[in-house]
């Protein structure tokens, strides 16, 4: 009896977290526009998306500020996490504990803070703001990834490589960076879905002439919800746990 | 008894036998006043080191002695606070582990598990850019020598220890080093395999002629291997010297310990007998003893002899046998035996002599008889080898 229980309550848990999402996806293939009952299969919303050229536009703007800012992140999060595993230099532990400080803050706060430093800076908003406020969001999340993986394994194999008359960059391009590609691309990915569904720190950084999707949907959401937004939902649904998944099983590969 | 392989001060010492070895080859590493400091902690402090080329030198010791600080000093992974080190007589303090002409050999092995065994060896020619047929040819011949051929495809992970370890001196080797330096290399291997790597890297050590520099905390591990051994403690070499010097003439409590049992009498020096024959009082007994040392009359003394370097016999014995009494001319201590340790070829007295002090004494059977010769309760002489003792001032 108690094993059904238990079942009953995993099931209540999962349905909480999942039906919503379950729903949208049911709702996009829905063929009634505005009333929720069923009135038949179709994909129509995902051809209407499609047509949608200010859509569509702000969901390319979206992946390309992603896949740039996720680069960027990549790469300066990559060689903090080996320089922070390294060397031992005065402030290390500081730089270490602000990269948890970065990724606990609300992004309220980091969107603010950032939107004060573009405005002192008098930086116009537009794409250029939004790809650095997006890298500083993901930055640390790389950051930490890595140097988890750094940690794997011993610290005298790079001794060892240096040993045997590799310079720093053969260590970094023979020994560290394939040790730790898993982990370098888990971070891309990471920070790629990162980039992808943010709304509040992409609302305060961005300028009107560079719209990305989160912020269109909201806006397209303020006057009803169209189906076709939902079927938008689904799309980047299928997008972000492509990407999860795959982040996932590199992390988990060679451990 | 062990007496033959034995020398004793007086004798020709086995400094100069090494020097006829060695001697006679330059120095491959030297280190002049060297400290190095941790964040005001001292590591190591004033280390004064020259090895030979061609000799096999452990570095001994237990853990944080400094030993291993020591070696990352001379392989290039960590720089001196103060004084200098020479790699073929130049100096290389400031020169990067990359560049220098040293190869490591890592405790943990540090193999790259990302690479097959044959790019592991071939790691290091790589790096020095030389020509693929070249380098085939080199990582084939070091894995000959470490008895890998045929393991050239298989990675790290499917190794066993002792061929995760082969591959680490291969890879090290194939660099042709003017020295190879071994970090507690066997630490990880179960008893058995460890006695047959020391056996294969002295082996290989004599067919390279590299200069080994072995780190270890296992004195049987260290002479077995060793040329010279260097004795460790807190930063600090206590003793430089052959293994057979460093056994049997100790020169402070700590080493004297630190290599095998070790008995410690107290005693004070009464007279000068010779120029190196004194007097003394000895827990209690008068005896009389050698020593090189200059000793003053009531100076207090340590007297230290190894378990196989009593005399032990019954007292019933004794008053029987006039010759066997003459043999304890120079020292005779009464006790009562206590203990009895069996260990198969030898076994262990444990005595109590009259002044309460307790030694142990190793006995090798006697052909003839199939019972141990004393027993727990019987009252013995106690003695010693003339000789064979080392005298050292009192240590607080």
């Amino acid at each position: 009896m108690s094993r059904w229980l238990k079942r009953l309550y995993a099931a209540v848990v999962y349905g909480f977290l999942y039906l919503p999402l379950v729903i949208v996806a049911i709702f996009s293939f829905n063929s009634s526009k505005y009333s929720l009952a069923w009135k038949g299969f179709t994909l129509d919303w995902y051809a209407k998306l499609w047509q949608n050229t200010g859509l569509m536009s702000a969901a390319v703007n979206s992946l390309i500020i992603a896949a740039c800012a996720a680069t960027l992140a990549t790469l300066l999060g990559t060689v903090a996490a080996f320089i922070l595993h390294q060397y031992r230099f005065p402030g290390r532990r500081v730089l270490f504990g602000g990269l948890f400080v970065m990724m606990m803050s609300p992004d309220i706060v980091i969107a603010i803070s950032l939107l004060l430093l573009f405005l002192a800076l008098a930086l116009p908003l537009g794409f250029s703001t939004l790809l650095l406020a997006h890298t500083v969001l993901c930055v640390p999340f790389v950051a930490t990834t890595v140097f988890s993986r750094f940690h794997g394994f011993q610290t005298d194999i790079v001794d060892a490589a240096k040993d045997l008359g590799a310079g720093e960059y053969q260590v970094f391009r023979h020994i560290v960076l394939p040790l730790t590609a898993p982990a370098v691309i888990g971070g891309w990915l990471l920070s790629f879905t990162l980039s992808l569904d943010d709304v509040i720190i992409s609302f305060f950084t961005t300028g009107p002439d560079f719209e990305v999707l989160p912020l269109r949907i909201y806006s397209m959401v303020r006057l009803g919800i169209k189906p076709d937004v939902n079927a938008l939902c689904v799309v980047m649904m299928g997008i972000t746990i492509t990407a999860l998944v795959l982040s996932r099983t590199l992390l988990k590969e060679k451990k | 008894m062990a007496g033959k392989y034995r020398l004793k001060s007086g004798e020709v010492p086995a400094e100069s036998f090494f020097l006829e070895i060695c001697g006679l080859n330059k120095a491959v590493v030297e280190l002049n006043r060297v400290c190095k400091d941790y964040g005001g902690q001292r590591a190591l402090s004033d280390i004064s080191l020259t090895v030979a080329d061609g000799e096999f030198l452990s570095l001994l010791g237990p853990s944080g002695c400094g030993k291993t600080t020591l070696l990352r000093l001379i392989g290039g992974f960590e720089d001196c606070t103060r004084g200098s080190l020479l790699i073929d007589g130049q100096a290389v303090d400031q020169s990067p582990p990359e560049k220098r002409a040293v190869n490591t050999v890592f405790q943990n092995y540090a193999l790259f598990p990302h690479m097959t065994v044959f790019d592991n060896v071939a790691f290091g020619l790589r790096m020095a850019k030389k020509p693929a047929a070249e380098i085939e040819q080199s990582v084939a011949q070091a894995l000959e020598l470490v008895q890998l051929a045929g393991m050239e495809r298989r990675r790290p992970t499917e190794l066993s220890g002792g061929q995760q370890q082969r591959v680490a001196i291969a890879r090290a080797i194939v660099n042709k080093p003017r020295v190879l330096l071994l970090d507690e290399p066997m630490s990880a291997l179960d008893h058995r395999l460890r006695k047959q790597m020391q056996k294969e890297l002295k082996q290989l050590q004599r067919t390279l002629g590299i200069t080994f520099i072995l780190v270890t905390h296992d004195q049987d591990e260290a002479f077995a291997m060793s040329d010279r051994v260097v004795v460790m403690q807190h930063g600090q070499i206590e003793q430089i010297g052959t293994p057979m010097e460093i056994y049997e003439e100790p020169v402070n409590l700590y080493v004297a310990r630190f290599v095998g049992d070790i008995n410690v009498l107290d005693g004070v020096i009464r007279e000068q007998t010779g120029p190196s024959t004194f007097k003394a009082l000895v827990e209690g007994a008068a005896v009389s003893l050698k020593s090189m040392r200059p000793l003053s009359l009531g100076q207090p003394i340590h007297l230290l002899l190894r378990p196989e370097d009593f005399r032990l016999e019954l007292e019933q014995d004794m008053a029987e046998s006039q010759d066997l009494s003459a043999k304890f001319q120079q020292a005779r201590l009464k006790g009562t035996v206590r203990r009895i340790f069996y260990h198969g070829a030898t076994y262990d007295v444990e005595v109590a002599l009259e002044s309460g002090a307790r030694v142990q004494v190793t006995e090798f059977f006697d052909d003839d008889s199939e019972n141990l010769y004393f027993k727990p309760g019987d009252s013995v002489a106690l003695g010693w080898h003339e000789g064979w003792e080392v005298v050292l001032p009192h240590e607080k």
